[in-house]
């Protein structure tokens, strides 16, 4: 028990900012070791030609072309999905006649990988921005719809209850009760749809584009510039995980009021 | 409690029957029963006998099947200001602040922030929380809780106040100074109590009036006058007289008890 209790200490000492650094370079250096393997060598670029490619398209400013318009992308996809999804799952939660003839097809066409609609999606919309941007919009907006719609049907009924005796009205209750019971469930909705956003935005971009990381991926593909190739899932990745921060940034202002279990 | 002999609320004929998969359960079967102002009057019964429908028919939270509740001779039709409920979960709203808790009832009726603010503050101190005001409901033990929704009843000041089971979730020590609270507060701004419990000695330290319910179908069994004299003390528990109704009454629940399982 004593020494358990030190053990534990020790670990918890340091600080999570050298746990980071410690895990890049733990990464960096794996990196560098499966590079230099013949094996490793064929696929993994070393760091600092990847580092060397950077510099290179930050330079040219083709790289933050190709990072911008998948931004774009995106944030138009997800931010159409997110708009869109709320009164979705709002109105198969308190309407059982809505929720039966939608909640089947929401099922259905979430299970289907993105990719395999994508041919449908550009002969309707061409191989532009929209397509694009339609094929990321579905995407999010299946992520999202279910999980709201999870964070509606989850609202207390006792809260519901204590509102009306306080003289709460439909509006009242919708507004001041339903919202914010389930807005731990719009973010973590936010969360996933985010993420869904980014797997689909390669996938679309992959079927023809002139920009965007997952074109830049693509063509460097082609010329076997496995740097390029690096570098572009590096970003994709990074980009992820600011996204993230961000709504736990967004969780931790607007939902700290939730018992949580830790 | 000579010199109150309006009737506040009068239940006459109330009945209620849920129709389920295996037939009809009739939960309440044909209750009549005549509040005096500012009586407080305790129910008890096994469960399952109805205590908490009726409350919910007299919140106007469930429509009776047939007859009916008045309030000052006016038919309840749904949630009125002029009744407030406390519940057993407690049910404050998460995402608002203690002072928010309070003034929500208020701002739905339209009170200014300040006005809401002051009334609200008034009734924190009453419960003794005031400088609780700007913590979360997270922050709170359960007995701070269920004085922080006894706060938020009390400000929109209802002539009737309903308690279902209020302190069925705390531990001992708390119910008792929660009992010792709820009276003084009931002495000092009269009110007309109707309150749930399965405590037989709750129910005789607190009530003027101790209605027995009898399950399945549930009708008032017995109606019980507890003339021992305000303010009731905790030593009270200790002697002749309220021993007498308690074990009396004990006696009249625990048939019921019996018969339900039987």
């Amino acid at each position: 028990m004593e020494t358990r209790k030190k053990d534990k200490s020790f670990w918890t000492q340091i600080p999570d900012g050298a746990w980071m650094l410690l895990s890049l370079a733990a990464a960096i250096l794996l990196w560098i070791f499966i590079a230099s393997t013949e094996a490793g060598g064929v696929v993994f670029a070393e760091p600092w030609e990847v580092f060397a490619k950077l510099v290179d398209k930050v330079s040219d400013g083709t790289l933050w072309q190709h990072t911008y318009i998948s931004l774009f992308r995106v944030i138009a996809g997800f931010s159409l999905g997110f708009v869109i999804s709320i009164p979705i799952a709002f109105l198969m939660g308190w309407y059982a006649p809505f929720r039966n003839v939608v909640a089947p097809w929401v099922q259905f066409v979430r299970n289907i990988p993105p990719l395999a609609y994508i041919p449908l999606v550009i002969t309707g919309a061409g191989v532009g921005e929209k397509a694009k941007v339609i094929v990321i919009f579905i995407a999010s907006f299946l992520v999202l719809v279910v999980t709201i719609y999870q964070g509606v049907c989850n609202v207390d009924a006792t809260l519901i209850k204590a509102a009306r005796v306080l003289g709460a009205s439909d509006k009242d209750i919708f507004f001041k009760v339903v919202i914010p019971a389930s807005t731990p469930f719009i973010l973590v909705g936010a969360r996933l749809g985010l993420s869904a956003s980014l797997t689909t935005l390669v996938a679309a971009e992959l079927t023809g584009a002139s920009k965007g990381l997952g074109m830049m991926i693509q063509k460097a593909q082609g010329y076997y510039d496995m740097a390029t190739v690096l570098l572009g899932i590096l970003i994709i990745g990074i980009i992820g995980m600011l996204m993230e921060q961000l709504v736990k940034f967004l969780e931790r202002k607007l939902t700290g009021w939730q018992e949580t279990v830790q | 409690m000579a010199g109150n002999s309006a009737v506040k609320v009068k239940i006459d004929k109330v009945e209620k029957v849920y129709s389920g998969r295996n037939g009809d359960m009739i939960a309440l079967n044909g209750v009549s029963l005549d509040i005096m102002e500012n009586e407080f009057i305790c129910v008890v019964g096994p469960s399952g006998c109805g205590k908490s429908t009726l409350l919910n028919v007299i919140a106007g939270l469930l429509e009776p099947t047939s007859g009916a509740v008045y309030v000052d001779g006016k038919e309840v039709r749904g949630p009125g200001p002029e009744r407030g409920v406390v519940f057993q979960q407690y049910a404050l709203f998460p995402w608002l602040t203690v002072l928010k808790n309070v003034q929500f009832g208020l701002k739905l009726q339209g009170v200014s922030e300040a006005e809401s603010r002051e009334t609200a503050m008034k009734y924190l101190k009453m419960v003794d929380l005031e400088q609780f005001a700007d913590a979360y409901p997270k922050e709170l033990s359960g007995g701070m809780k269920q004085r922080v929704a006894i706060a938020r009843a009390y400000a929109v000041n209802p002539q009737v106040l309903l308690m279902d089971e209020p302190f069925g979730a705390l531990d001992a020590q708390t119910r008792t100074q929660l009992q010792s609270e709820l009276i003084k507060t009931w002495q000092e701004q009269k009110k007309t109590c109707f309150f749930i419990t399965h405590d037989v000695e709750e129910a005789v330290i607190l009530a003027t009036k101790v209605i027995i319910m009898s399950a399945r179908p549930g009708r008032i069994k017995k109606i019980v006058d507890i003339d021992l004299p305000y303010p009731r003390t905790q030593e009270m528990k200790m002697e002749l007289p309220f021993l007498d109704l308690k074990s009396y009454i004990w006696g009249e629940v625990y048939q019921e008890y019996l018969e339900v399982r039987k």
